[in-house]
């Protein structure tokens, strides 16, 4: 039952940062200078219809009835058409959206799994050199922008090594998988073609790793220094003082706790990956909803632009709530419905 | 009076000594603020500094283009013949302004009404101020700048306006939770108490206490910020060429990637270099003043 009160809050919270994200990036999409409909035709086209394309999108009426009129496109799933592709704007989202989800979730492992590795072993061997070693890989992460470790492993791995595939997300040679999830490694697992799994799996190692190395060294600092804290708190003692053996005490106890940071952390970078991936999915060329965005941004391709951010900010929201649901499940003492610590 | 206010001073001067002993125990703080002041220092005196300054330009001559890292250009020249080091030089200058600029626009916007909120926690001066900063926060701050700067026209002053619109929320939340916490405090009472302003409170009561992780978080997020900026001149939406900018060249080198290298690497190196000394130094201002988590 207060479980159900706090998911109720949260998504009702998510709901009214939705409306009022859409309400900011459509102000932000209006005060841009110059004509959207004269934009949206080019300069060739003769006033009138240009007059009835502003009468068919609302694009003369005030900025409140235009954002009446989004809205309710929007919510039956309708924005727009793309200057870019000529398409539904939905229709491209559905597209792209996939190979960007499966690049982040591939992120989001890498991250978690080896940030919260190294973040234990720098803990347990504090101020001996495996923690020295961690410390200097964290700072290296930390000051290094994801386009820069994109562009290092372009130049290690894809050219002087020769080892991964520098473009897209699967080898030309090869047929695409029958689309059922959209995303390539499960695609082709599904359709029994391992081939294709570890083709794509390659294409996913160097903008995956570009994109975790960041985050993955912030999460091993964040649990080292949540771990050599914990480790002094009185629980530990009491249970070594009752002879539990030493690992299930790191492993079962210390951990449980000690990366509840940690996962809200992750959670945010996770999604902030989102924003790093635009720069990314454009070196690697990565056929996904970034690269979308890129490309319509150049473009001053507003109802595009408008969608992209709106399912980015869906994406980040959802993220928020995944994350607050695993905290409270590690740790009994949040109460659920008791706000997060902010 | 007098007496009180010496007395007082000396109290302050005895607090700095003490925090400059502990931050100066600390090698990679120091480390940290040699690198910032050395990186500030070529960026002022480019001019000076740089083995060619007019290569910052649109300077031209072909006949040295793309030439690898030797004695005369240690850092190699780029496909137009301009000498790599001097540009980074140069491009120091763009990225310490982006982070100067931004900072002390968003810092001051976002700390006030942070303070705000957080004294007035509960009313609905607090609901609007931080359901706005929810708004803000929903989305990366590099997308949103990215959209901000494709729909203006690309240019420095509208990238670090883009940076500034997304940054000060960070700071509203930061101070939102700490004054939130401390307006309890007996001290902040006894102001309530003794008929202190509204304003006083905020600003010489609770503002005090937040300066420590203000600072560190400050210190932190120059780098933040300077990568962001990078970023932007990466797509092109920063810095217009010729100007020299970091993000800017490394996009540029990365057309010519593997064989000629150092047109991209050092300008990436460069950003690193900046942001890891920016790091180092916060985590040393952190440290310092002994601020638990920013």
């Amino acid at each position: 039952m207060r479980f159900l009160k706090f998911f109720a809050r949260r998504l009702l919270h998510s709901i009214f940062v939705l409306l009022g994200l859409s309400v900011l990036v459509f102000l932000i999409a209006r005060v841009m200078p110059g004509d959207p409909a004269r934009m949206a035709l080019g300069p060739r086209v003769p006033e009138e219809i240009v007059e009835k394309y502003r009468e068919d999108l609302h694009l003369n009426k005030p900025i409140y009835v235009q954002y009446y009129y989004w809205l309710i496109g929007a919510i039956r799933g309708d924005f727009g058409m793309s200057l870019f592709t000529k398409r539904n704007v939905a229709d491209d989202i559905r597209e792209f959206f996939p190979a960007t989800l499966e690049l982040i979730l591939f992120t989001g492992i890498v991250m978690s799994t080896f940030g919260i590795m190294l973040g234990v072993i720098a803990a347990r061997y504090a101020n001996k050199w495996p923690d020295n070693v961690v410390r200097v890989i964290s700072y290296m992460g930390v000051c290094t922008p994801a386009f820069v470790f994109a562009i290092l492993f372009l130049l290690l791995f894809g050219y002087i090594l020769n080892l991964l595939p520098t473009i897209g997300r699967l080898s030309p040679w090869l047929d695409r998988p029958p689309v059922v999830t959209g995303f390539i490694t499960i695609d082709s697992l599904i359709a029994g073609n391992l081939v294709a799994f570890f083709d794509g799996l390659k294409h996913l190692i160097m903008p995956g790793l570009a994109l975790a190395l960041g985050p993955m060294a912030q999460e091993a600092r964040i649990t080292r220094s949540s771990m050599t804290e914990n480790l002094q708190r009185d629980f530990i003692a009491l249970e070594r003082s009752q002879a539990i053996p030493e690992r299930r005490i790191m492993t079962k106890y210390l951990m449980r706790i000690s990366i509840i940071p940690t996962v809200s952390v992750l959670g945010l970078d996770f999604a902030s990956q989102l924003g790093w991936a635009f720069l990314v999915e454009l070196i690697f060329n990565w056929p996904g909803l970034s690269r979308y965005g890129i490309n319509v941004m150049m473009r001053k391709d507003l109802n595009a632009i408008v969608a992209v951010i709106m399912v980015i900010g869906l994406l980040f929201l959802i993220v928020n709530i995944i994350v607050d649901i695993v905290v409270a499940g590690l740790d009994p003492r949040i109460r659920l419905g008791a706000e997060r610590s902010k | 009076m007098g007496k009180t206010k010496t007395a007082d001073l000396s109290r302050r001067w005895e607090k700095v000594k003490k925090s400059w002993y502990k931050f100066s125990k600390n090698p990679l703080s120091i480390i940290g603020a040699t690198i910032i002041l050395i990186i500030v220092c070529l960026a002022i005196f480019a001019p000076f500094a740089a083995p060619y300054p007019e290569h910052a330009g649109s300077f031209v001559n072909f006949d040295e283009a793309s030439m690898p890292p030797n004695l005369k250009h240690p850092f190699g020249t780029d496909v137009f013949g301009r000498d790599i080091m001097s540009r980074i030089f140069f491009g120091f200058r763009f990225s310490i302004t982006m982070g100067v600029v931004v900072i002390t626009l968003a810092a001051p916007v976002g700390i006030t009404l942070g303070l705000i909120a957080g004294y007035m926690k509960g009313t609905w001066v607090d609901t609007v101020i931080m359901r706005l900063t929810d708004i803000f926060v929903a989305v990366p701050p590099l997308v949103l700048a990215l959209a901000v700067c494709s729909i203006l026209t690309p240019s420095v002053f509208n990238a670090m306006m883009a940076v500034t619109l997304m940054w000060w929320p960070w700071y509203c939340r930061m101070v939102y939770g700490i004054a939130s916490s401390i307006k309890n405090e007996f001290f902040v009472q006894a102001a309530e108490v003794t008929g202190a302003g509204k304003l006083h409170i905020i600003f010489r009561e609770i503002l005090p206490n937040c300066y420590g992780p203000i600072f560190t978080k400050i210190s932190l997020d120059m780098g933040w910020v300077i990568l962001i900026g990078s970023a932007l001149s990466f797509v092109g939406l920063g810095a217009q060429p010729p100007t020299p900018d970091l993000g800017t060249m490394v996009a540029d080198g990365g057309k010519y990637m593997p064989d000629q290298w150092w047109i991209a690497i050092f300008p990436a190196i460069a950003i690193m270099f900046i942001v890891f000394g920016f790091n180092i130094l916060g985590d040393g201002i952190r440290d310092m003043l002994e601020v638990e988590e920013v």
